[in-house]
């Protein structure tokens, strides 16, 4: 085993935890810096999914991704903050204080990854890994300007991510490169058995930078009402310089992004409200009072534990499945994520892969987005990937005022390789 | 929307406590929130919700396990090698 010292200058606070001795081993990453998000458990390293109830936490195991890292000789030097639990698109609603926006520190970096994308933005470390649950890879990409890609559904193992909202997240690479990025992301997909929905569906691939015949489907929805004009143009422009290639454009339209975002929320929200249950100072976390009774005792450790968008998170899940209202929320909302994969399936059968913007604008100033309905709407563009479960990634593609813009890739099912390609086809040809 | 009554109730049934002084921020934002959900109603329930899935189920064989020992590294209290927990009575 090798050794290297890691001691970054982390002015952005993009670290929960590092490492100041790191031991790493042979292999295809042998020596390569990797950041991990802090909801990726990490055997002997305190994980917290920068909450105060998981507050010295110490993973008796490894996610399954970590182990694939160690293997691949990837010195793994800290534990990045985020959004509580994965909760947020700013990573202002941390426990451990904002991350800041390594091209702006007046600017969020996105989230709920943004610890893990302001790290790579910075040049903390080579590459990061981050989760997506509803855009939390591809936003904070997009507003630090670098590449993140949100795999197919099923190709990353989950086990050892701490479950938000297990049908829509997964695990996925970041780097300031496309080759980087492919080259993270090789290390770390493949069938794992400890994850139902685990799908043998490695990826071994070169990207290739020739897009000619590349179909382009480019939906009105994602240029429509609420995204930044300036930053609609931006992309057009991304997207003809990816015809000059020789790709073709067309337009194409999401009818079920009307319903996309209220079917993400119900469903993230009712199955945070399962999944977080399990916190409750017994297992782990700071200790629950045992003298109280059950009720007293939980309520009071879950309200100090977790935070407000935590704990309104959970209303909303409790409320979108409780009896009487199961069927006007849950179930409808699962009616639409029928609609939106249905709707990808039509465009795919002709088209290559969509593109658009990743975000409807350039990253917020701290503090600017306090309500959190003007919060989640910021995330429409990126759910309808994860309500789909197809693979979507964000890459530079210009700026406006001076802060990145990502243009959206979406691939069809198990085609990330192809998004990969488009994406380096931009990265060498259109910057 | 939703009134302060039926935060304050599913609140208790969640478990994650509410002071007074949260009430209205939380009915408000909530009944904006839900306000917005209002659309899936408007979509008919003539689909099957569920399609094309299939349970993964491995053999039933003993596999390595953490220990007793790893389970409880983490806990705030234990007792006799158990988790110790509130009273339910």
């Amino acid at each position: 085993m090798k050794t290297l010292s890691f001691h970054p200058d982390d002015s952005v606070h993009a670290f929960i935890t590092t490492i100041p001795e790191v031991t790493y081993g042979d292999g295809p990453l042998s020596g390569v810096t990797v950041a991990v998000k802090d909801n990726i458990s990490t055997k002997g390293i305190e994980t917290t999914c920068a909450s105060k109830i998981l507050k010295g936490y110490i993973p008796p195991y490894d996610a399954h991704v970590v182990t694939l890292l160690k293997n691949a000789g990837a010195a793994i030097v800290g534990k990045t903050n985020m959004d509580e639990f994965g909760m947020g698109t700013t990573t202002e609603n941390s426990a451990y204080g904002p991350t800041l926006n390594p091209l702006d520190h007046q600017r969020v970096p996105g989230g709920s990854s943004g610890g893990s994308a302001a790290a790579v933005a910075a040049g903390l470390v080579d590459c990061a890994i981050g989760s997506d649950t509803g855009g939390s890879i591809r936003c904070p990409a997009a507003f630090c300007g670098i590449v993140g890609l949100k795999p197919t559904y099923g190709r990353v193992s989950r086990f050892g991510l701490i479950a938000y909202a297990n049908s829509l997240e997964q695990i996925g690479p970041m780097a300031r490169d496309v080759n980087t990025l492919s080259n993270l992301y090789s290390v770390i997909t493949g069938h794992d058995s400890r994850d139902a929905t685990s799908v043998d569906k490695p990826y071994s691939h070169t990207p290739v930078s020739d897009i000619k015949g590349l179909k382009i489907g480019v939906p009105d929805e994602f240029f429509g009402e609420g995204v930044n004009p300036k930053v609609a143009e931006v992309v057009r422009q991304a997207i003809d310089s990816l015809e000059s290639m020789g790709a073709t454009a067309v337009p194409c339209t999401i009818p079920s992004m009307k319903y996309a975002l209220s079917a993400y929320y119900v469903t993230c929200t009712s199955e945070a409200s399962s999944n977080l249950a399990r916190f409750d100072g017994v297992r782990y976390g700071p200790a629950v009072g045992t003298l109280k009774s059950w009720h007293d005792a939980y309520s009071d450790q879950r309200k100090a534990g977790f935070g407000k968008e935590v704990r309104r998170r959970i209303i909303l899940g409790t409320f979108s499945l409780a009896a009487g209202y199961y069927g006007r929320y849950y179930q409808k909302a699962q009616t639409a994520r029928q609609m939106v994969r249905d709707d990808f399936e039509r465009i795919f059968r002709d088209v290559d892969v969509i593109a658009g913007p990743t975000m409807p604008d350039i990253a917020f100033k701290l503090g600017e987005k306090s309500d959190p309905l003007q919060m989640y709407l910021s995330d429409i563009l990126t759910v309808p990937a994860n309500l789909a479960g197809v693979p979507a990634l964000s890459v530079p593609c210009g700026k406006v005022n001076n802060m990145p813009i990502g243009l959206q890739l979406i691939g069809r099912y198990f085609e990330d390789e192809r998004i990969i390609d488009t994406a380096y086809a931009y990265e060498q040809g259109g910057a | 929307m939703v009134t302060a009554e039926d935060v304050r109730k599913i609140a208790k049934l969640a478990d994650v406590g509410i002071d007074d002084s949260e009430i209205n921020e939380f009915t408000n934002q909530c009944s904006g929130i839900l306000e917005y959900f209002a659309v899936l109603d408007t979509l008919d329930q003539n689909q099957p919700l569920i399609r094309e899935r299939y349970n993964i189920l491995r053999d039933d064989e003993v596999l390595p396990s953490l220990s007793q020992e790893e389970a409880l590294q983490n806990a705030g209290q234990t007792e006799k090698g158990y988790f110790k927990a509130p009273r339910v009575m």
